[in-house]
């Protein structure tokens, strides 16, 4: 099926493009739809499909070989998924999951090549959309590499932690993720990571301190 | 102050995307006007992951830290 053309329109790749090129573009996709919790692509796998999210939310993330999982990006409605393999010829670099309902939009590498042939500035969006993606990837690989954050968001837990007495303060992840400089992302990472390793236990709504001196001490590891 | 019971919804934040209705597990969110509104909340497993799709920053899952 063909998608509506106001949606190539809204989408960085296509920006720029005459409306008689989106027409024939447009003709190149195909629908795919998901239910919640299904994998759109498998880390390791080939990928011969670029999509693009045309409603729903998709994540890429990495998992390790303890099933613990890094988001890299949650994909929204006009971004797409996939480009890198599609690019580079090699297997995906990570797996997407939808995580929700999602429509997608793909095309097929063979197309989306032709295409870029065929419209010079299509490779400038594409630069450009990478070039993003890649300045996104960096800031969290700094993140991952230099910054000590569990023990950031150990001091954070320590230190806004209430007494059974007074009002207890309340912080949204995004909240810690502003106060240790990081991002929320990294930040779901670590509560997982500190309650893995009995320190801390979730509840809902509530962040549950069981061993302060274990946080004490995380906190103080350089 | 945060309410105890529910993610907290900004309203003049919010765009109406509806992202966040697609990942609630509970259907505790629904759109109405354009607005995202929680009908629901006994089900509500505080997974925040309406908070983290949300691009405007509109919705919020506090946690209490208590020890």
């Amino acid at each position: 099926m063909a998608i509506p053309l106001d949606f190539l329109k809204r989408i960085p790749y296509f920006a720029g493009l005459q409306d008689r090129d989106l027409a024939s573009i447009k003709n190149l996709f195909f629908e795919k739809t998901a239910e919640r919790g299904e994998m759109l692509a498998l880390e390791g796998d080939p990928a011969e499909e670029l999509y693009f999210v045309a409603s729903g939310v998709v994540k890429v993330l990495k998992t390790s070989p303890e099933g613990r999982e890094q988001i890299l990006s949650i994909v929204r409605p006009g971004e797409s998924f996939n480009d890198v393999p599609v690019f580079d010829g090699g297997p995906n670099h990570a797996s997407a999951q939808a995580m929700g309902p999602v429509v997608l939009y793909g095309i097929h590498k063979a197309d989306l090549e032709t295409t870029i042939a065929k419209h010079p500035r299509l490779a400038l969006n594409v630069s450009m959309v990478l070039a993003s993606r890649v300045r996104n990837l960096v800031s969290l690989v700094e993140d991952l590499s230099f910054k000590q954050v569990i023990g950031r968001v150990a001091r954070i837990l320590l230190e806004n932690s209430g007494d059974r007495s007074g009002p207890r303060p309340q912080l949204t992840q995004q909240d810690m993720a502003a106060i240790a400089g990081t991002a929320r992302e990294v930040v779901g990472r670590s509560l997982k990571a500190l309650e893995e390793k009995g320190a801390i236990r979730l509840e809902h709504r509530r962040i549950v301190i069981k061993d302060k001196e274990a946080l004490r001490q995380i906190m103080a590891v350089p | 102050m945060y309410d105890k019971l529910m993610p907290i919804i900004d309203t003049d934040k919010c765009n109406g995307c509806g992202l966040c209705v697609t990942v609630c597990r509970c259907g505790a969110l629904v759109l109405e006007g354009n607005v995202i509104t929680i009908i629901e909340v006994v089900d509500c497993g505080w997974c925040t992951q309406c908070e983290l799709v949300c691009e405007t920053g509109a919705i919020t899952c506090p946690f209490e830290i208590v020890s």
